[in-house]
């Protein structure tokens, strides 16, 4: 990765093997969220989910059981919600970013995120690709990456004659699949995606699909999505989180994670049993 | 209903372009305003200074109201500099124009003295103009600043930009064409503002000038004032200028609010 950054309180896989000899992690991601609230409301509790290198993981679970909270806790997106607090931890390649000397704008430009609604900026195609590269500074050929970002989320043959145009000309699919360009413009290590598919019709969403599995061959891939048959295509690993509204809380926590298979064709508990059967029938 | 609220408003512009163009000429342009019994002459020191005192206006309140609107949304609901800012905003923006020249009047003309300058000036004028600009520009360029999506915000924190960053790279560009749209508005209507310049700039009969230099300390003429002195006149003349600079005025806000259309338009398309 030869982009540069502002601070160096993120270690890259590189320094860290280099310095201490130790062999690389395999999760990129070590994720153990004891108690999450927002303000005096505790939305998630007993959370743990590695996301591992080069493979997709998978959150399902029913609507408000925190599956987007949970993602979002990954590159601190949360903190810019107020009255978030957050008990445990989350380990980038073995690195606590939740770490008091950690500044979480730097976290983000390693953990990249996709969002639900497609949302590109009101600029052109290329400099939406390009913001990330302006955000960092970066001196070299922009060109040549937007380029590159453009291509490797699918887009390119489909924009390159008006790369100049809006973002916001596009269609809902491409617009996502722009916002797919933009967040890997500065290859990031990880990729968030909450429900990215959730605002496409059918043809589109089959496109990031194909598209999700070309990209976990360079970047590891966490995804929500409240569709199960996504799940089923894409995911390596599945976690499935639930809310248990019969205790009178509403507090979401992960009942079972593991291999996608797995979970679908063999859950161990009732909830997940339950859940598949719902959805499928 | 509609055609009853139509036919104000174009038996006004049909007097204004009828009894206006026919004094009007290139001599109104360049020539100083007519006396008692003299014939010809022109408003070109009027147009100047009207240029020059919503300038000053501007330049004094356009950066204000910016900043003002971006640390209102930024602030969040329970910042009470915030909730009393923008009430006092609100309350600004439905004060009585000639409160805000009794208040310029006080501080510039009267105030100032105090350090050894003040009296009537174009500055003077601008600083009254600017109090009744500075809320509508500030609420304006808020709502402007609330109207850009969340969601594109998020994009921006997203890939790891700062507060400042987003705020400067996507949520100003974003919300450009409607502050531009807040600022031509106020523009304009300060451009008609007549009392508040009575206290302050009051007017002149020569060029914007002493010594050869332009001089934004002495009395200033405005199109607004010339419309109010010369039209209250018994002299033909004078009666005639005064309807020739009203539609002068009108084109030159017609003309402003244009330019700020084709800006905002050309933003939205970058
Ligand atoms: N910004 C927020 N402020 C307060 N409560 C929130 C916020 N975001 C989510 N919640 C609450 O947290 C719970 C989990 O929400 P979310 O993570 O969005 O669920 P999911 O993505 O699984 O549908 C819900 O009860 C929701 O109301
Ligand atoms: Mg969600």
């Amino acid at each position: 990765m030869n982009v540069h950054h502002s601070t160096n309180s993120l270690e890259t896989p590189e320094s860290r093997g280099a310095q201490s000899g130790v062999k690389p992690v395999e999760n990129v991601i070590d994720c153990d969220i004891q108690e999450l609230y927002y303000g005096t409301f505790k939305a998630v509790r007993d959370t743990r989910i590695p996301i591992e290198k080069n493979a997709i993981t998978a959150f399902i679970g029913p609507s408000g059981c925190g599956k987007s909270t949970v993602l979002r806790c990954l590159n601190r997106m949360n903190d810019l919600v107020r009255g978030f607090r957050f008990q445990g931890h989350v380990l980038f390649l073995g690195q606590d970013i939740y770490a008091p000397a950690v500044d979480p704008v730097e976290v983000r430009r390693h953990i990249g995120m996709v969002f639900q609604q497609p949302n590109p900026f009101a600029m052109s195609i290329y400099k939406n690709v390009a913001y990330g590269l302006k955000l960092n500074g970066y001196k070299g050929n922009r060109d040549e990456l937007v380029e590159q970002a453009l291509r490797r989320a699918a887009l390119w043959d489909e924009v390159k004659d008006k790369l100049h145009k809006s973002g916001l000309s596009l269609s809902g699919g491409q617009q996502q699949r722009l916002c797919i360009a933009r967040a890997i413009a500065t290859e990031p290590a990880v990729l968030l995606m909450d429900e990215p598919c959730s605002a496409l019709d059918p043809i589109a969403t089959r496109k990031i699909e194909e598209l999700m599995l070309q990209l976990k061959e360079r970047y590891s891939i966490a995804i929500v999505t409240h569709n199960l048959q996504q799940a089923g295509r894409v995911a390596d690993k599945t976690g499935f989180l639930y809310v248990d509204t019969s205790q009178g809380g509403r507090t979401g926590y992960l009942v079972e994670f593991g291999e996608t298979e797995r979970i679908f064709k063999d859950p161990q508990e009732a909830h997940t049993k339950e859940y598949i059967r719902g959805e499928f029938s | 209903m509609t055609l009853v609220a139509l036919v104000p408003l174009f038996s006004v512009i049909f007097m204004l372009v009828w009894r206006g163009s026919k004094q009007l000429s290139l001599g109104v342009f360049t020539e100083l305003p007519p006396t008692a019994f003299e014939e010809g002459g022109g408003f070109g020191n009027a147009i100047v200074g009207t240029l020059a005192i919503v300038g000053i206006a501007a330049l004094i309140s356009v950066p204000f109201g910016i900043l003002g609107a971006i640390y209102l949304s930024e602030a969040d609901s329970e910042n009470r500099l915030a909730r009393s800012a923008r009430f006092a905003a609100k309350v600004l923006s439905g004060f009585p124009s000639i409160l805000a020249g009794v208040f310029a009047y006080g501080a510039m003309v009267i105030g100032a003295r105090v350090w050894g300058w003040g009296g009537f000036s174009a500055i003077a004028g601008g600083v009254a103009l600017s109090i009744l600009m500075l809320p509508m520009i500030l609420l304006t360029a808020e709502n402007a600043l609330h109207m850009v999506p969340r969601r594109m915000k998020e994009a921006s924190y997203g890939m790891g930009a700062t507060s400042t960053q987003t705020m400067l790279n996507v949520t100003l560009p974003t919300a450009l064409p409607g502050i531009l749209t807040g600022i031509m508005l106020a523009v304009a209507r300060a451009a008609g503002e007549t009392a508040p310049l009575l206290f302050t700039a009051l007017f002149s009969n020569y060029w914007l000038m002493s010594n050869g230099k332009i001089d934004l300390l002495q009395p200033t003429a405005s199109l607004a004032v010339l419309i109010y002195n010369f039209s209250s006149m018994p002299f033909e003349n004078q009666i005639e200028m005064s309807w020739a600079a009203a539609l002068v005025l009108v084109l030159l806000v017609l003309f402003m609010n244009l330019i700020g259309q084709a800006v905002s338009r050309r933003s939205i398309r970058a």
